[in-house]
């Protein structure tokens, strides 16, 4: 069955057509042509699909298009602006914290949102007390622990988030 | 020796050039060419492990809008290739368990996921054999083993040898099935226009896949073209295609003009692509009172499938690592019904050196010598394999320098000698190696453009390893010119041919390549061409290889802590000091070495796929069970390198990088996690179940 | 995928006459589980009713001193709200340890309640499995079993319950509000769920076309509580094995305490047996071994999951020392 829907991909409004079927991840790189969220293992188990919706970082593969009618889209190709790249994508460069590269664009969404997160006081799994969460390399290592890199490019991957927190 | 570049760009910690790409997401793996109406490929696979399929049903999914076609075995294109992996849809046979036995292409995934599901198959099945020591048949011993080793070796009279020990050990190692799992999934975007095919191949290495589709497809490999500028990782399972490029190229071919997209599910990652196979080591250590090596021993036992053989070459570390007069290896395989194993980083070494070098560590202690005092007490002359000098060869340098950026002396030397907070804590060592291969058959262009811009060409992979920028640093300086003057080219058939990303091979065999061209594009038309002067050179025969033994080498040390009430398992620093030559580029080499040893850090303690020995398949196939080590399990990793080129190699006097991280590690972590506990667990992956009691 | 319609629901009451009426309709929320079971083939609605705009994401104080939770307040909503942090920690604890950032961010408190048992042979629609087709057989049983069940499985089913939230919701004696098509129930979480007996299909007590609108919890235990998950990874993993436990202490003796296992049973296991051994009691090392053995004798292993009870003996103890001052805590000696 099939839906009209609006996204705002990457700051920009884009009406689609969907099955009911359609996950935003595949409503994004098959129907919008938006590829930088990658599809990894369209289970939630990796993290390579994840995008900010309405400012929170979600997997992609598990929010079907239909459900997130009218949503705020970013992807890693919407987060630099005019001044270029965002700085946890300059960081991540800086670092060298990928390789393959095709788990970075949900990594540095991933990031990004951790930022915003712990700014805002969220606490995590290795959070002492209910403190306000610092920016220690095992606060980053936990809350990244959604997007898997195979290549093993997580020590600058927390060096890169970390660079930009401070 | 060759002769050696005259490093300005080499040596230099620049970053990675695609970086910028990549992390806007921008950088286009196959997946994500931009295409005209392309349509969408699903496949249907056995539910049964052996048999034949007695019936396909596929009017459900023929009446889906949508359905453009239903491929089977009484419909699908003959194919010209014997092998048994690639012969799909030949035939009603059903080999193993997830066999692709159809395939249906719709306009959109989701039909084309639903149709797949509608299609309706019967089977008639036959009993099965999945694991090593099911199978009635018994065990197999291949005529050679991969990369062109001998099966078996016999030097001496080990048995003899443990007889007169004063220190032996005798154990049995056990390594888990693994997979490859690189984040992308293998993918195959094919379109036939005329007689022409041109594929987007998730694939480290676009010749080794032109050549193989053209072979199956009976083509002229001249009529196919396979692009692929990025590759989202591969370890070697996309060292070469593999069914899903098969039946996408097929489906493709019949309906010409249209594009057809696959990428496989993550689940088919587990059966479709290859994986290292299930093996137990017997590793025999014989030694003189004070710990010299009088005997090693390594008797391989591995699964692989009936339809392809593939021999991992498990024990060819053991044969050259150590001096010892008296050595025996073999190599035996179970012959299944499972799938197809392929290559995963380090095939043969990853393994072998789990078991090697914790026997080592086991015979250390029996011993009662220091493992690294025991490793250098039995470092070789030449090569005790061939007899060949090592062309350089700097293991014990590694191990001296590594314990002491480690504070590997810090230890007491007794098992649970050491405990905080409630974790106990231990520290290990590891020998690591890797062969310095550089394989022939490749070539580059260097062309001048204009202003003082230079396009080199060659048709290498980068599958994360920084091949876009180590090679334009290469061709910088043997052009004599600076990095940002290159313009690079690779990932395509239509490139001067290059050999596989794999082998940790890549930069010494195209770097050759570029060198060559370079030089010769400076003898011909010096340092002042006009636009398009053009040089094509074919790199140079590898006549190091005839004349030496040529190795890489490094020493892996781990912390590690376990839980004394659960038995949890955290490796807080890994550290790894390697032998690699001279590097080319310090940020993305050390990327790579640290990735290979996260690697191994994700074999030792959580990679295993388990085989369900009635279902016949992989029980836990997905990221959720089948665990690959996460950004928590990651804490402190380095890696650093001696920096003394070999100048015999390579013009850059490189070794191979890929590979030599994810060696040894797995022993290294063991070794600690003995230390740390008193228990020596000899199976992998070491989960905390091994250490409660 | 087979197809389905879509609906966004607009109040709570006709969601749920919808989904009551039909019995191939389900409700939406976050989608973490239900959109991830589509794909398996595992869940094939012909209608979804979604029910994240009935604007349920309110915690609120109660006049007893608890705490209502709207139903679809998110995972990491809920974890970070400082009430919760403040006043309920087990409860943030259980949540931060469960999933990834990114699930959290969808999840919601009622569908991480009514996420599906875990098994991996319920997720291969290839498979064999009882809970997916009746009947059909649990390859669990003989097959790849690590992760199930020692406490109060069945022949027909082995799996566990996964979620971190409903055993530490368990151990704070929450309570769910339930709409039904015939109104308004309150159901205990410690009453939620279901063993699997002879009809594993059914995870919870909960009818078809039941919504669960709010979960409240009553006033604060109080004492001290600690959520810790044993799991294969260090992050982002199922646990092996869980304990939700809260301890007031008083004089020494072990004043009132509540204990749950995560990751041992078809649903969270309220370690009754356990309680009552160490209430009143003073918590040397060997009660706390006596109260873990007392609970995990009617365990029942298979090939593959007998580390199970040494490892939630060993936690469970590893837990209660902690939280009763260290009692009997090992010397460090380095």
């Amino acid at each position: 069955m099939e839906a009209d829907i609006t996204l705002r991909v990457d700051g920009e409004d884009r009406k689609v057509t969907v099955d009911t079927r359609t996950t935003l991840l595949d409503a994004l790189r098959d129907r919008l042509g938006v590829t930088a969220p990658k599809k990894g293992c369209d289970h939630g188990q990796c993290g390579s699909c994840t995008v900010l919706v309405d400012g929170r970082r979600v997997v992609s593969c598990l929010s079907l298009a239909v459900a997130r009618d009218g949503a705020e889209v970013t992807t890693a190709a919407g987060l630099a602006d005019a001044d270029g790249p965002h700085p946890v994508q300059r960081a991540f460069v800086a670092n060298d914290a990928l390789q393959c590269g095709f788990c970075t664009p949900g990594q540095v969404c991933s990031a990004v949102g951790v930022l915003a997160e712990v700014k805002a006081g969220w606490p995590s799994a290795v959070t002492e007390g209910d403190a306000a969460p610092e920016l220690t390399d095992a606060e980053v290592r936990e809350r990244m622990s959604g997007n898997l890199c195979r290549c093993g490019a997580y020590p600058g991957i927390v060096a890169a988030i970390r660079e930009v927190g401070a | 020796m060759t002769d050696q570049l005259t490093p300005n760009a080499i040596g230099r910690d620049v970053a990675r050039a695609d970086g910028p790409l990549k992390v806007l997401g921008a950088a286009p793996y196959a997946y994500d060419q931009p295409l005209t109406d392309p349509l969408y490929l699903c496949t249907v696979d056995a539910t049964v492990v052996r048999g034949r399929v007695a019936g396909v049903d596929a009017s459900a999914a023929l009446a889906m809008d949508g359905v453009e076609l239903v491929l089977t075995h009484e419909n699908a294109p003959e194919l010209s290739t014997e092998d048994g992996e690639l012969r799909v849809l030949q035939s009603p046979e059903v080999h193993f368990r997830g066999q692709v036995v159809a395939a249906v292409v719709a306009t959109t995934t989701e039909v084309a996921a639903a149709a797949a599901g509608a299609v309706v198959v019967t089977y008639d099945t036959e009993p099965f054999a999945v694991t090593a020591g099911s199978d009635p048949a018994g065990l197999h011993a291949p005529e050679k083993v991969n990369a062109g080793y001998p099966t078996d070796t016999d030097d001496g009279d080990l048995d003899a040898a443990v007889a007169a020990a004063a220190f032996t050990v005798d154990e049995e190692y056990t390594t888990a099935r693994t997979h490859n799992n690189p984040l992308e999934p293998h993918t195959t975007v094919a379109t036939w226009t005329g007689g022409d095919l041109h594929v987007f191949e998730a694939s480290q290495s676009v010749f080794g896949a032109r050549r193989v589709l053209a072979g199956v497809f009976g083509l002229d490999p001249e009529r196919v073209r396979v692009t692929c500028p990025y590759v989202g990782g591969g370890f070697g399972s996309k060292g070469s295609p593999h069914a899903g490029a098969v039946v996408t190229v097929m489906a493709a071919r019949m309906l010409p003009g249209r594009s057809v997209k696959f990428a496989l599910t993550r689940r088919q990652m587990f059966r479709l692509v290859g994986y290292r196979p299930r093996m137990t080591q017997r590793v025999r250590l014989a030694a003189a009172p004070d710990g010299t090596l009088t005997g090693v021993g390594v008797d391989v036992v591995q699964e692989s499938a009936r339809i392809k053989e593939y021999a991992e070459q498990t024990a060819v570390a053991a044969r050259m690592m150590y001096a010892a007069p008296n050595r025996r290896t073999s190599h035996r395989l179970a012959l299944l019904d499972i799938p197809v194993p392929t290559w995963m980083r380090a095939p043969g070494e990853a393994p072998g050196m789990f078991a090697l070098e914790t026997a080592i560590d086991e015979l250390a202690a029996r011993v009662g010598i220091d493992p690294i005092a025991l490793r250098v007490r039995n470092e070789p002359e030449r090569d005790p394999a061939t007899g060949k000098p090592f062309s350089s060869r700097h293991l014990v340098d590694c191990l001296h320098e590594g314990a002491d950026r480690f504070g590997w002396y810090d230890r007491d030397p007794r098992p649970r000698s050491r405990r905080v907070n409630g974790w106990l804590v231990g520290y290990g060592v590891a020998a690591s190696t890797y062969p310095a291969y550089r394989m022939p058959a490749n070539s580059a262009v260097v062309r001048y453009t204009a202003d003082d811009r230079y396009r080199v060409e060659i048709g290498a992979s980068d599958l994360g390893t920084g091949a876009w920028t180590a090679l334009a640093q290469i061709a910088a300086d043997a052009l004599g010119v600076p990095q940002d003057s290159i313009d690079l080219a690779i990932g395509d058939t239509r490139l001067p041919r290059a050999t596989v990303a794999g082998g940790s091979s890549g930069t010494a065999s195209w770097g050759t390549a570029i060198v060559e061209a370079a030089r010769a594009f400076r003898d011909k038309f010096g340092r002042t061409p006009e636009p398009d002067d053009e040089v094509f050179a074919d790199a140079p025969e590898n006549t190091a290889a005839k004349d030496f033994a040529l190795h890489g080498y490094g020493a892996q040390f781990a912390e590690v802590r376990v839980h004394e009430d659960t038995g949890e398992i955290r490796v807080p620093r890994l550290y790894g000091m390697f032998d690699a030559g001279r590097v080319i580029n310090p940020r993305t080499a050390r990327s790579q070495l640290v990735g290979g040893m996260t690697m191994g850090l994700s074999m030792a303690l959580h990679e295993d796929s388990v085989m369900d020995t009635a279902l016949g398949h992989t029980a836990n196939p997905d990221l959720g069970e089948y665990h690959i080590a996460a950004n928590a399990d990651v804490h402190e990793i380095r890696a650093d390198w001696l920096g003394i080129p070999d100048e015999r190699l390579n013009p850059m006097g490189s070794k191979g990088i890929g590979e030599i991280g994810i060696t040894g590690t797995a022993a290294a972590i063991a070794n600690a996690a003995h230390h740390a506990t008193g228990v020596r667990v000899r199976e992998l992956p070491i989960t905390l179940d091994k250490f409660l009691r | 995928m087979k197809p389905f319609a879509y609906r966004r629901a607009t109040d709570a009451r006709s969601a749920v006459a919808t989904v009551a009426a039909d019995p191939d309709a389900a409700f939406l929320a976050g989608g973490t589980n239900l959109v991830d079971h589509l794909k398996l083939g595992v869940a094939c609605p012909s209608l979804l009713v979604d029910v994240s705009d009935l604007a349920a994401d309110l915690v609120e104080h109660l006049p007893d001193g608890g705490l209502r939770i709207g139903a679809g307040t998110r995972n990491s909503d809920l974890a970070a709200h400082p009430v919760v942090r403040a006043h309920y920690p087990l409860l943030s604890e259980a949540l931060l340890s469960g999933a990834s950032g990114q699930l959290r961010n969808a999840a919601t408190t009622a569908g991480n309640l009514l996420q599906r048992t875990r098994c991996g042979y319920f997720r291969d629609a290839t498979a064999p499995c009882n809970k997916r087709e009746p009947g059909s057989g649990c390859p669990a049983v003989a097959g790849h079993n690590r992760h199930h069940a020692i406490l109060g499985a069945s022949p027909d089913c082995v799996a566990t319950h996964p979620s971190d939230l409903a055993a530490a919701m368990v151990a704070l004696d929450a309570t769910a509000v339930v709409l039904g098509p015939d109104g308004e129930r309150r159901v205990p979480i410690g009453g939620l769920y279901r063993l699997p007996g002879d009809d594993p299909t059914r995870d919870t007590v909960l009818a078809h076309g039941e919504l669960i609108t709010a979960v409240e919890l009553p006033a604060p235990f109080g004492g001290r509580a600690r959520y810790r998950k044993v799991r294969d990874r260090a992050s982002f993993a199922f646990a092996l094995v869980s304990v939700a436990a809260a301890v007031r202490m008083h004089d020494g003796v072990v004043e009132d305490l509540r204990l749950v296992f995560g990751g041992l049973a078809h649903r969270p296991w309220r370690a009754a047996h356990a309680e009552d051994a160490l209430r009143g009691s003073a918590p040397t090392e060997v009660a706390l071994r006596a109260a873990a053995d007392a609970e995990l004798l009617d365990a029942r292993t298979l090939s593959g999951n007998g580390f199970k009870v040494p490892l939630a003996r060993n936690t469970l103890v590893s837990v209660l020392r902690e939280l009763t001052d260290g009692a009997a805590e090992p010397e460090d000696d380095a």
